[in-house]
């Protein structure tokens, strides 16, 4: 099971709580999926805010809450000292976006962000890219995790640089990582858990199946099939055919 | 006095963060809160008193990923 600043999580299933059809269904998705950390947001009270804080102490998981939306360092590190007080936990999935499109980390910030929010005494979860260089820097500035993505998020295309994420296991070998955002199916996240990964993140591909419920059950399942695999240790991949079946002792018979 | 509330114009009594809150109905809710952009703790919102153009944000827990 991760490890996540000294802190044991049961499950290396990360699940957001948006974009369900309904707070039930999301709940449901929850216990079907048994994630061991719920993902949550700040954002201007219109009244909804009171119901949903109970629902999810009532899931009973640590909580992780992110600064998704931010723009700035100003913004993500007042959005962190906000979401610290609220959800009492020195916990920040940190995100500082540079492109609307793309949602694509901008890693200059991030790292500053990074490093204000670690001296702050944040325990910080950054969401950034693969980039040996950035995760690198990362880590000076205090991250003890690492959280690259897989694909832009929401948008479901998997591990797009399997490449990029496995040289970062490889140069990383302690660091605990984690596979946060672009998963779309459950076969994305057992590649994430067999390239060594530690734990996946991931929120859409969940909410927006048709059966959310079943859905987070199969991602629980591959991410557990995953982890098995790396461990269990794969064969190596080949050009040339290599018989399973003994040659030795078969019979003559043309 | 005239600040500006999550976004909106508001014309407020205040005179504190505190009173403002419960003004609108959130005296009592779990919120936190920004003053012109930097973090306000909760412990600082009685002794904090608005002035004319100072701009609020009151966040709360919601869904995210």
């Amino acid at each position: 099971m991760p490890v996540f600043y000294g802190t044991a999580v049961e499950s290396p299933l990360m699940l957001g709580t948006a974009q369900y059809p309904s707070p039930a269904i999301m709940a449901q998705a929850f216990r079907a999926s048994r994630a061991g950390i719920a993902t949550v947001s700040l954002r201007r009270e219109g009244g909804a805010g009171q119901d949903f804080h109970n629902l999810i102490k009532d899931l009973g998981i640590p909580v992780l809450p992110n600064t998704a939306g931010c723009h700035s360092v100003r913004e993500a590190v007042t959005t962190a000292q906000m979401a610290r007080e609220l959800f009492e936990t020195p916990w920040i999935k940190l995100e500082v976006i540079r492109d609307d499109d793309t949602l694509c980390p901008d890693v200059i910030a991030l790292v500053e962000a990074a490093r204000v929010l670690s001296d702050d005494g944040f325990q910080v979860f950054p969401y950034c890219t693969e980039d040996l260089s950035v995760c690198g820097r990362l880590l000076d500035a205090g991250c003890q995790v690492l959280m690259p993505w897989g694909a832009p998020i929401g948008s479901g295309r998997g591990l797009n640089n399997p490449y990029g994420l496995r040289s970062l296991r490889a140069h990383f070998p302690d660091v605990p990582l984690v596979v946060d955002a672009g998963i779309g199916l459950p076969s994305h996240a057992a590649q994430a858990m067999e390239l060594g990964y530690d734990a996946v993140l991931l929120n859409t591909a969940v909410a927006k199946a048709g059966d959310p419920v079943a859905m987070a059950r199969a991602m629980a399942l591959a991410i557990e099939a995953g982890q098995l695999a790396h461990a269990a240790g794969a064969i190596e991949a080949r050009d040339m055919a290599a018989p399973s079946t003994p040659l030795f002792g078969m019979a003559v018979l043309g | 006095m005239k600040i500006t509330l999550n976004g909106e114009a508001r014309d407020l009594n205040g005179p504190s963060v505190q009173d403002a809150l419960a003004e609108i109905g959130l005296g009592a809710a779990k919120v936190a809160t920004a003053l012109n952009g930097a973090f306000l703790p909760a412990a600082a919102r009685a002794e904090t008193t608005l002035k004319d153009g100072d701009a609020l944000e009151v966040v709360a827990p919601m869904q995210g990923g």
